[in-house]
């Protein structure tokens, strides 16, 4: 068994009766480069910032190597942390900024100038010793932040988004410097991004991260060809995504077709999430597939063309280095393997809703109801004062409130997926979730106004023996 | 190139109230009352060296006074949030508002013999003057000057981030190191500007020793009262006093710009 350096147990934590972080667990292991991955607002940064201690879980433990440490104040910690913009002191040069922390710990003179000097020449920053922080470049900074992390010998480095601020060209070296940086260190380097590829490219395991909890872990492999559910799969790389049912042990069905695949265990008839990459999608004569589509449009990108493909009322991206010709028939044959069946996110296919009449209006033939302690008026529809309802709506009768008054104004965006023909969104009101279809995209961990349209929804009165 | 025409009455506001008030002041510093050109202004000044030495020290223990009082309290202000920073600034400006001789004014009437505070000092058997000395005038001094020295230094710690601070504790600062190696070398900039603030008015302000100290004046009521019957060696006094402050904000300067480069 593999050495934890750090290990967080059950950790939740509020900020202002908000929940950022949900139940999370997490196993850092001894010299691993771990990447904790998620979109804003998921949780990884609020992580990290737990480990290193400026911030102390509510609810939950944090162990280092064994040791319970939540009431160790970060400068007891045997931790360094690489900050998002650098945080170099302006008014120290680049030697005094690496030799600050060696300082504190009182270490003779001549081995502080050894171990900078070392450390500089490792980032690559010799000679720069009396330069001032403020005429760096942004690059330049960088390595005087991590050089200022490392020069400590600390046990495990956090890295919050360290290359966020750089351009792209110099972010890709970085990344493979900052890999073989923590290989010829040897230390344990937990790193935090929004960047898949960033994810990717470096990590030995990957921690994806949303709405606070902790969606997966794995290799960047195994995040990338298995994903554990449709949101890792839309956030890691580019995959088609759709809603299917599976209907027995290695069968599904999508668009009206049935196709084989490997997984099972699932309930028949059970609706699934289906994931396809689109380099697992080979281009076939039509004859030779069960999915046909008609090419809408071709993309050459080098490596491959990206075609897109009209299948039913779906949209379909293909990779491939065959180019068809737009407007083409083709069929589409997938490998059962490479056909990833997960279970939905959001369980029902609708969003069921019971409630009490809270108030009504025969002359206008209104119905109020209360969702929340929103005061909800439903058009068109009469129930006496007090009855019990269940209200069934689907998921194209919530929509966004253009204008900004919704029917309940504040819903947090969980995700958004494309699922061929439309987006997919969870939402989190205060008490429950819901799920939302949409044309538009939304951007995700933030507060929308949400409307309801009971002209499509589906109403019933709930009579007692039915409780 | 910027156009310099939006400056141009800028310039000739300092011409007319800035500028030409300088040369008058220098012209009548180096004249006699005919007109002539002497230096024996000069001379008289020297009568007066006692009291510049005296407010000079006045000075000197109000900017201290301010100083202490105003480093802490503008470190607790810096580190609100931005809403909680804007009301408590708004009530350290309050007092402002009002004129500057009513609030010396209020001082004295809160000091005079049988005022409230001396009466309070009573009941507990204390008896003691509480006006017409140094203490009163250096009180009243602080009273109107704290809030120079509290904005300057509160506006360059709230621009200190709160992720330097962060990173001192995650090299292995505690608390009072966070202070020593970041906070404190980071605010100096905002120390030197509100000592300058607060030391240059207290030098040369009048009125405040007038209701305050008795009959120990400062040298700027004494430039009012020798002004009304010779100008020659009123203009003289504010000179030597003008450059005296010269030479105290080039020498801030001076070691405003040794910390800046560091160490």
């Amino acid at each position: 068994m593999k050495k934890s350096v750090v290990s967080l147990k059950d950790i939740n934590f509020k900020y202002s009766n908000e929940v950022i972080l949900n139940n999370i667990n997490l196993d850092i292991y001894d010299r691993e480069f771990i990447t904790l991955l998620g979109p804003s607002g998921c949780g990884k940064t609020t992580t990290l910032r737990i480990i290193a201690g400026f911030e102390s879980p509510q609810e939950g433990d944090v162990f280092f190597e064994g040791e319970k440490v939540n009431d160790l104040p970060p400068h007891k910690r045997n931790v360094n942390t690489v900050f998002q913009k650098y945080a170099l002191f302006p008014h120290l040069n680049v030697f005094d900024n690496v030799a600050f922390g060696l300082k504190l710990k009182k270490m003779p003179k001549n081995e502080i100038e050894d171990r900078v000097k070392r450390m500089l020449a490792i980032v690559d920053l010799k000679g720069y010793e009396k330069r001032s922080v403020k005429s760096l470049s942004g690059g330049q900074q960088q390595r005087v932040a991590i050089a200022r992390a490392l020069v400590c010998d600390p046990k495990v480095v956090l890295l919050d988004e360290p290359l966020g601020a750089l351009d792209l060209k110099l972010r890709k070296d970085m990344q493979i410097e900052l890999k073989q940086l923590q290989l010829k260190t040897q230390k344990t380097f937990v790193y935090v991004t929004h960047d898949q590829e960033e994810a990717l490219t470096m990590s030995d395991r990957v921690v994806v991260m949303n709405n606070g909890v902790i969606a997966q872990i794995g290799t960047p492999e195994d995040i990338y060809n298995e994903p554990a559910n449709a949101f890792v799969a839309d956030f890691i790389g580019e995959a088609n995504i759709l809603n299917g049912v599976m209907l027995e042990d290695e069968k599904v069905r999508i668009l009206g077709v049935e196709l084989d695949c490997v997984d099972k265990g699932f309930e028949h008839n059970a609706p699934v999430d289906v994931v396809i990459r689109p380099e697992d999608i080979e281009v076939v004569d039509p004859s030779q597939a069960k999915l046909v589509g008609v090419v809408e449009d071709i993309v050459f990108k080098g490596v491959h063309f990206e075609i897109s493909v009209r299948c039913e009322n779906c949209q379909w991206l293909i990779h491939s280095t065959v180019a068809p010709h737009l407007g083409d028939r083709i069929g589409m044959r997938v490998d059962p393997f490479n056909i990833h069946i997960m279970p939905k996110m959001f369980l029902l296919p609708n969003n069921e809703v019971y409630t009490d009449v809270y108030y009504s209006d025969k002359e206008n033939n209104t119905t109020t109801i209360r969702i929340e302690g929103n005061e909800i008026t439903i058009p068109d529809t009469y129930y006496e004062e007090g009855t019990s309802l269940k209200i069934i709506l689907p998921p194209d009768a919530l929509s966004i409130a253009g204008d900004g008054v919704g029917d309940i104004d504040e819903m947090y965006i969980e995700s958004v997926i494309w699922k061929g023909e439309h987006n997919e969104i969870i939402l989190e009101s205060d008490e429950r979730k819901w799920i939302m279809q949409s044309d538009t995209d939304e951007q995700v961990a933030t507060y929308v106004p949400v409307s309801f349209d009971f002209s499509r929804a589906e109403i019933s009165e709930v009579t007692d023996n039915e409780e | 190139m910027k156009s310099k025409r939006p400056s141009i009455p800028y310039l000739g506001w300092m011409l007319v109230f800035t500028i030409v008030p300088l040369l008058m002041v220098l012209y009548y510093a180096f004249t006699d009352k005919a007109g002539n050109f002497t230096l024996k202004n000069f001379v008289n000044v020297s009568d007066y060296s006692h009291i510049f030495l005296y407010s000079l020290y006045v000075a000197l223990i109000s900017t201290v006074i301010c100083l202490v009082l105003a480093y802490p309290l503008s470190f607790f202000i810096s580190r609100c949030t931005q809403r909680k920073q804007s009301v408590i600034i708004m009530f350290l400006m309050v007092p402002m508002w009002m004129n500057f001789l009513l609030r010396v004014y209020a001082w004295v009437l809160i000091l005079q013999t049988n005022g409230p505070l001396d009466t309070l000092l009573q009941i507990f058997g204390i008896h003691t003057t509480l006006i017409n000395n140094t203490g009163a005038v250096i009180v009243g001094m602080v009273y109107e000057f704290l809030p120079f020295m509290i904005l300057p230094i509160q506006s360059v710690m709230s621009k200190i981030d709160n992720s330097l601070i962060e990173a001192a504790q995650d090299l292995g600062c505690n608390g009072l190191y966070v202070f020593r190696k970041v906070v404190f070398p980071l605010s100096v900039p905002g120390i030197i500007s509100g000592v300058t603030m607060v030391f240059v008015p207290t030098a040369s302000t009048f009125l405040v020793a007038q209701y305050l100290g008795g009959d120990q004046l400062m040298i700027g009521d004494d430039i009012e009262r020798v002004f009304q019957f010779n100008h020659n060696t009123g203009s003289a006094i504010a000179l030597v006093l003008m450059v005296v402050i010269l030479g105290f904000l080039v020498f801030m300067n001076r070691f405003g710009d040794k910390e800046a480069v560091g160490r």
